[in-house]
This record gives structure tokens, C-alpha cells and sequence, in this order.
């Protein structure tokens, strides 16, 4: 039986975090999947600080967790209205479509 | 009130500008009333010197003070000009009234009379000057307001090309002008005249090394400055720019290219006759140039057809003669004819200017004719301009210019005689051309076919009023004021305005020099009647016959096609050739347009980073973090 430690814990938080940014810069396709890829980093964040708070045995980083939870809860509502309006102004969420900022 | 006289014009030139959103009537107004308040201010100052000696030098503030070099702005009034500023102002305020009439169609109002009093503003700062500084300034202000004014209709092509041919042999004559001055600060080491006529006098036999040659100081200075009064003046070799200076409005060409502006060239070399009498070179200089110029433009006069360029080669061969007269040494009967030449010179301009108006724009005399019962006032008012112009006996032209052939006759002289016997002939040339003008223009056929002689009609009043006064000038300003300019005590007048080596004798006249010029111009009348009216075959027989010469005169002795050849063209080339190749090909490949092109590229470059995508964004970001990142963890 493997023990499971600290390491582990800050293990899974980086492969998770890691797969949001790939999330990020191979999805060419949907501008929800970039949405969804954003909450797998706050989420890679909140198993980091949950493992800290139970390693050093603070509550504060659990609660922190909450508050993050909030907050990205309130930041996707805002990202997906976002996302919304933008289909019904330009027709398409296609990433490869969205270059506006070209210069 | 001597200050206000100079600067009311300019006040009214800004102000009349500046009330242009209450509407045109008021700058007409105000630039008039000013000019008018101007032209009565200086009227009691001629009366003032005349009567009671009321001559000075009045400072208005210091201009240039560098070590012992002193210029001031200062207005002079002496009797030479006195009578300038009566006639500059007189005539532009009359100039002023009529242009409330000829540009009464015009939208650019305002402009056109601001323009007219700033050009009056700068003669006058001309004729008051006390140094050849301040002579500078309004010479220049009066080529830029002469530029300003051909170019008046600036949708016009011909008229901007004549405005810029007009300022550019301006820049020859002024150059030597310039140098003039320089020569005369570099030897005298001052430019009041006051000073400078005293120094010339000393330095009367002074010879100066001059790009290699050994020449008279004065003499040199003569003819430099003279080379400024040829351009302004429109005299031999400088002409070119007078007749077609006749696209600006016509107004325009009566008060600056008849009455005051090309007279300016006059003015100066009598000006200095201090100068000039110590160097009879550059005298007989300007007396040859002048017989020149007179004969020259008077043969032009006689086949043009524009209205307006008649005159102004008249003009041309008027000046002519106020130049030979001063190449004599009767520099008092220039001014004499400049006096009496403005009044009909303007009249006859300002006529042409209402047959203008009454044919819609027509210019071409051979397109008019027989409309003096419909125009009876321009008519007779252009008969009086006419037979002042061509010395009729007792109007005011008979005085002046019989008098210039008198005083050239007194100077018993070989010079004098040939300015003499060219006086005559001119004269006879004059008269011709005139009533040809006068003729075609008012008798014969009617020959204008796209306009029915019905639609001509007689000018407005406030055209015809200013006719009337310079119509009375023209006939009465010779005889009044004969006595007091060019009489037996003329230095009682002229004071020590104007110097004289030695006094011209006024001799008894012979009977035959007395009667030879009216009888001339008398018998001219008929002759033209008949040549030009009754029996126009002689003409066209002498026409054919002479074709060669008939084009030589009508292409104005090819002067045009000369300049063209001789210096228009290689500088046009040389120009083209350093604009292409110098200053594209060079300076601008390796200078501003090659910067901007190496900026461009590498601008390209980094413009590709920004492709609009946000995870390419977001990639740079983590890129540049780790970064930051394993910076921080390695140090």
C-alpha cells in the first residue's frame, strides 16, 4: 500500500494544471473549452492549497479554497455571458475566428 | 495726423479683413473711409508744405541699432513726397470706391479690399522712408501685394502663372537693388539718405574694385540700384511681367501697374539724384533705357488687341519717358509726368474697366465697337483719359510730356537730342494707338456677336464718380500745378528734395519744338479715324505686305519666346534634373525615405507576432514567466 503524501497531492495539482494550459493553447476549436480549461488551473490551485492546509494543518487554506470556488463560479457566469453576446454580435465562437487583435 | 495718414490703410487693410462675418459691405467701408480719411490727411500736408513750409522728419520708432549701423522707421515728409503721397493715396482711395462697383459680383470681397489697403499701406511706407531700409521693406511690400493682386483670381491658371512671372522678375531687379544697398552700407557705412548723399558727394571720384574690374563707386551703385527700379518699373528687358500682370482685376491694374507701383522705379531714381547726378554713365544709362522702353512698348501698343494690354504697354512706354526725362537730369518733370500720368493713366484704366463690365468680360477691342451712344459717360470719360494720354494741347499729358522733350531739347546734349526726336516719335506712336483703342473700342460696327449690343449697359454710378474726379485731374492737374513742379522757380517747390549739379537753363523754346508735338498729335486723330474706321483696306494691305513685322510687333518683338528659350527652360531643366535626381535619387533614398523604409520592414516583421490569437497570447505570457521563473530559482 503506497502511502499518500504531500508530493502526490502537489503531483496530481500540476498534471492537472498542466492539462489546462495544453487545454488553452491546443483547442482550436471552442472558446468554451478555453473556459473550462481556466477552471482546471483554479482548480489545480484549490488541491494546492488544500494539501498545504492539511500538511501544515491550517484551516485557513481550506477556506481559501471556498472562496476561490466562489469566485470562479461568478467568473465563468461572466465568461460564458461574455461568450453569449459575442456569438449573437459576430455568428461564430470559432477560436481560429477570433483574431480581432491581429495588427 | 502724419501717423495716421501712413497707417490708417493698414488699419483698415486688418480691420476691413477681420469684419468679414458682419458682411462685405462693411470691409468696403471700412477700407475706403480709411484710405479716403488718408487721402484728405495728406492733402493738408502738401497743402501745409506748400503754403507754409511744413516739411519734416518724423520718427516712429527705432528699428535696427547694431553698433554704428542706425535704422529707424521714420516717416519723411519733404516735397518730393509730399506729392507721392498725394497721389498714391488719391488714387487708391478713388481706386477703393470703384471696386465697390467692379467687384460687386466678386465673393471674395473682403480679401480684394483688404489687399488694396495693405498695397497702399506699403507705398506709402515706400515714399516716406528716410533710408534705403525702409525704402526695401515697402518695395517688397508692394511686389507682394502686386502678387497678391494678379493672382486675385487664383482658379485661374493664366493669373497665378502672371502673378509668379510678375514676383519673379521683381526677384531679378531687386537683386541688384539689394546689392545696391549693400554697396552703399559697405562704403558709406549708413542708409539714410541724409548721410549717405553727403558721404556720395565726397566720394565722388572713389574707384572700387567689382569682380575684377575698376569702377566709380557711385556709378556702380547707380546702376545697381537703377537694375531694381528697371524690374519694378517694367522697363526694356524687365517688361515681361507688366502685360500679363493685366490678369488681375482691373482695378487692381489701375492703381498698381498705371499710378503708383510701377512708378515706384521713378520714384527712386529721383530719389537718389544725389547719387545719380555724380555718375553720368548711369544717367545716360537711364536715358537710353528709357528711350528704349518707350519706343519698344509704344510699337507693341500699336497692334495688340486685349483692351487692358494696350494700356498697360502704354503704361510701359509712359514710364519710358519719366525715365528719360530723369536721365536728362529733369528730374522734376518725371515726377511732373508721374503726377499727371497717374490721373489719366488710372482714368483710362478704370474706363477700360467699365467697357469691361459693360461687355461682360469682353477684352478684345476687334469685338467691339460702335457703343458710344449706349455708354455716353464711359465714353467721354475715356475721350478725356485719351487725349490726356496722347498730350492733347492744354489737357494735363500736354504739360508732361511736352515738357520732357523741352527739357531733353535744353540739355544740349547728343543724348538729349536723340531723347528728343524719341520723345516725338513716341508721341506720334502714342496718339496712334490710343484712338485706335479709343476707336475700335467706341465707333464702327458693332462686332460682337455672342453678345446683342442691347445687353451693354452704362456702369453704376459709384464706377462713373471716380471716373468723373480723375477725369478732372486729367485735365486740369497739368495746368495747375505746371507752374509750381516744372516752372521758372521750380527749386521754390522742390527745396533740396531733389539735387541738381548743375541747373538745367531753361532757354527760349524754339516756335518749331513748340508746335512739332501738339500738330503731330492732332493730325493722328483723323489719321486713325481714317486708318482704323473708314477705310480699313490701307491697313490690311500694309498688314500683308509687312506680315514679318506685323507678327514681330504682335508677339511683343518675341521677348516671351526669348526668355523662354534663354532661361525659363535650362532652369526649368537644371530644376527637374536636381528634383529627380538630386533630391529623389540621393538625399531622399539614403536620407528620410530610406529610415522610414528600414523602419517599415523590421515594423513588418514584428507585426507578425501579433496574430490576433489569444492562445498564442497566453503562450508568450507563460513563455515569458517561466522564464522569469527559472531566472529567479537559478539565482
Amino acid at each position: 500500500m503506497i502511502n499518500i503524501e504531500l508530493g502526490h497531492y502537489l503531483a496530481l495539482g500540476g498534471v492537472i494544471f498542466l492539462i489546462g494550459i495544453a487545454g488553452i493553447f491546443l483547442n482550436r476549436k471552442n472558446v468554451i473549452i478555453i473556459l473550462m480549461s481556466i477552471e482546471l488551473i483554479l482548480l489545480a490551485v484549490n488541491i494546492n492549497l488544500v494539501a498545504f492546509s492539511i500538511y501544515s494543518n491550517d484551516i485557513v487554506g481550506q477556506v481559501f479554497t471556498f472562496f476561490i470556488l466562489t469566485v470562479a463560479a461568478a467568473e465563468t457566469a461572466i465568461g460564458l455571458a461574455i461568450i453569449v453576446s459575442y456569438y449573437r454580435s459576430k455568428g461564430s465562437i470559432f477560436v481560429e475566428e477570433i483574431n480581432e487583435l491581429k495588427g | 495726423m502724419i501717423y495716421l495718414l501712413v497707417f490708417f490703410p493698414l488699419l483698415g487693410s486688418i480691420l476691413g479683413y477681420l469684419v468679414k462675418p458682419l458682411g462685405d459691405r462693411y470691409s468696403e467701408i471700412i477700407t475706403t473711409a480709411f484710405v479716403i480719411l488718408s487721402a484728405i490727411f495728406s492733402g493738408v500736408i502738401f497743402y501745409n508744405g506748400v503754403t507754409q513750409d511744413v516739411y519734416g522728419n518724423y520718427k516712429i520708432l527705432e528699428w535696427i541699432s547694431s553698433g554704428n549701423f542706425q535704422v529707424n522707421w521714420s516717416i519723411n515728409i519733404d516735397p518730393l513726397s509730399s506729392i507721392m503721397l498725394v497721389v498714391v493715396t488719391f488714387v487708391s482711395s478713388l481706386v477703393h470706391v470703384y471696386s465697390i462697383g467692379y467687384m460687386v459680383h466678386d465673393p471674395n470681397r473682403p480679401r480684394f479690399m483688404s489687399y488694396l489697403s495693405l498695397f497702399t499701406f506699403s507705398m506709402l511706407m515706400l515714399v516716406v522712408s528716410d533710408n534705403f531700409l525702409q525704402l526695401f521693406f515697402g518695395w517688397e511690400g508692394v511686389g507682394l501685394c502686386s502678387y497678391l493682386l494678379i493672382g486675385f483670381w487664383y482658379k485661374k491658371n493664366s493669373a497665378n502663372n502672371a502673378a509668379i512671372k510678375a514676383f519673379l522678375v521683381n526677384r531679378v531687379g531687386d537683386f541688384g537693388f539689394a546689392i545696391g544697398i549693400f554697396l552703399i552700407f559697405y562704403y558709406f557705412g549708413t542708409v539714410n539718405y541724409s548721410e549717405v548723399f553727403i558721404k556720395a558727394a565726397e566720394s565722388a571720384d572713389k574707384e572700387i574694385n567689382f569682380l575684377g574690374f575698376n569702377l566709380n563707386l557711385i556709378t556702380l551703385i547707380c546702376l545697381t540700384l537703377f537694375l531694381g527700379a528697371m524690374g519694378k518699373s517694367a522697363q526694356f528687358l524687365f517688361h515681361t511681367w507688366l502685360p500679363d500682370a493685366m490678369e488681375g482685376p482691373t482695378p487692381v491694374s489701375a492703381l498698381i501697374h498705371a499710378a503708383t507701383m510701377v512708378t515706384a522705379g521713378v520714384f527712386l531714381v529721383v530719389r537718389c539724384s544725389p547719387l545719380f547726378e555724380y555718375s553720368q554713365v548711369a544717367l545716360n544709362f537711364v536715358a537710353i533705357t528709357g528711350m528704349i522702353t518707350a519706343v519698344f512698348a509704344a510699337s507693341v501698343a500699336l497692334v495688340q488687341n486685349d483692351i487692358k494690354k494696350i494700356i498697360a504697354y502704354s503704361t510701359c512706354s509712359q514710364l519710358g519717358y519719366m525715365f528719360f526725362a530723369a536721365g536728362v537730369g529733369a528730374y522734376h518733370v518725371a515726377i511732373f509726368h508721374l503726377f499727371t500720368h497717374a490721373f489719366f493713366k488710372a482714368l483710362l484704366f478704370l474706363g477700360s474697366g467699365s467697357v469691361i463690365h459693360a461687355f461682360k468680360d469682353e477684352q478684345d477691342i476687334r469685338l467691339m465697337g460702335g457703343v458710344w451712344k449706349k455708354l455716353p459717360f464711359t465714353w467721354f470719360l475715356m475721350l478725356i483719359g485719351t487725349l490726356a494720354l496722347t498730350g492733347f494741347p492744354f489737357l494735363s499729358g500736354f504739360y508732361s510730356k511736352d515738357a520732357i522733350i523741352e527739357f531733353a531739347f535744353f540739355k544740349n546734349s547728343s543724348i538729349g537730342y536723340y531723347a528728343m526726336s524719341v520723345g516725338i516719335f513716341t508721341a506720334f506712336l502714342t496718339a496712334i494707338y490710343s484712338w485706335r483703342l479709343f476707336f475700335k473700342t467706341f465707333h464702327g460696327n458693332y462686332n460682337n456677336k455672342s453678345l446683342p449690343i442691347e445687353k451693354t449697359q452704362e456702369s453704376s454710378l459709384v464706377m462713373l464718380l471716380p471716373l468723373i474726379l480723375l477725369s478732372l485731374g486729367a485735365v486740369f492737374s497739368g495746368y495747375l500745378f505746371k507752374e509750381m513742379l516744372i516752372g521758372h522757380h521750380y527749386i521754390e517747390f522742390w527745396k533740396n528734395s531733389i539735387f541738381f549739379l548743375e541747373e538745367i537753363e531753361h532757354l527760349h523754346l524754339p516756335l518749331w519744338l513748340m508746335l512739332t508735338t501738339p500738330v503731330l498729335v492732332i493730325l493722328a486723330i483723323p489719321l486713325s479715324y481714317y486708318l482704323y474706321i473708314k477705310n480699313t483696306q490701307i491697313l490690311d494691305g500694309i498688314k500683308k505686305s509687312n506680315e514679318p513685322l506685323y507678327n514681330f510687333l504682335l508677339n511683343k518683338w518675341y521677348f516671351d519666346e526669348l526668355y523662354d528659350f534663354l532661361l525659363v527652360k535650362p532652369f526649368k531643366l537644371i530644376g527637374f534634373t536636381l528634383w529627380k535626381k538630386g533630391d529623389q535619387n540621393i538625399i531622399d533614398r539614403y536620407g528620410p525615405d530610406g529610415f522610414s523604409k528600414v523602419i517599415n520592414f523590421f515594423s513588418n516583421k514584428a507585426v507578425k507576432f501579433q496574430s490576433g490569437f489569444i492562445y498564442d497570447y497566453a503562450f508568450v505570457m507563460l513563455l515569458g514567466l517561466s522564464f522569469l521563473l527559472t531566472y529567479l530559482i537559478i539565482n
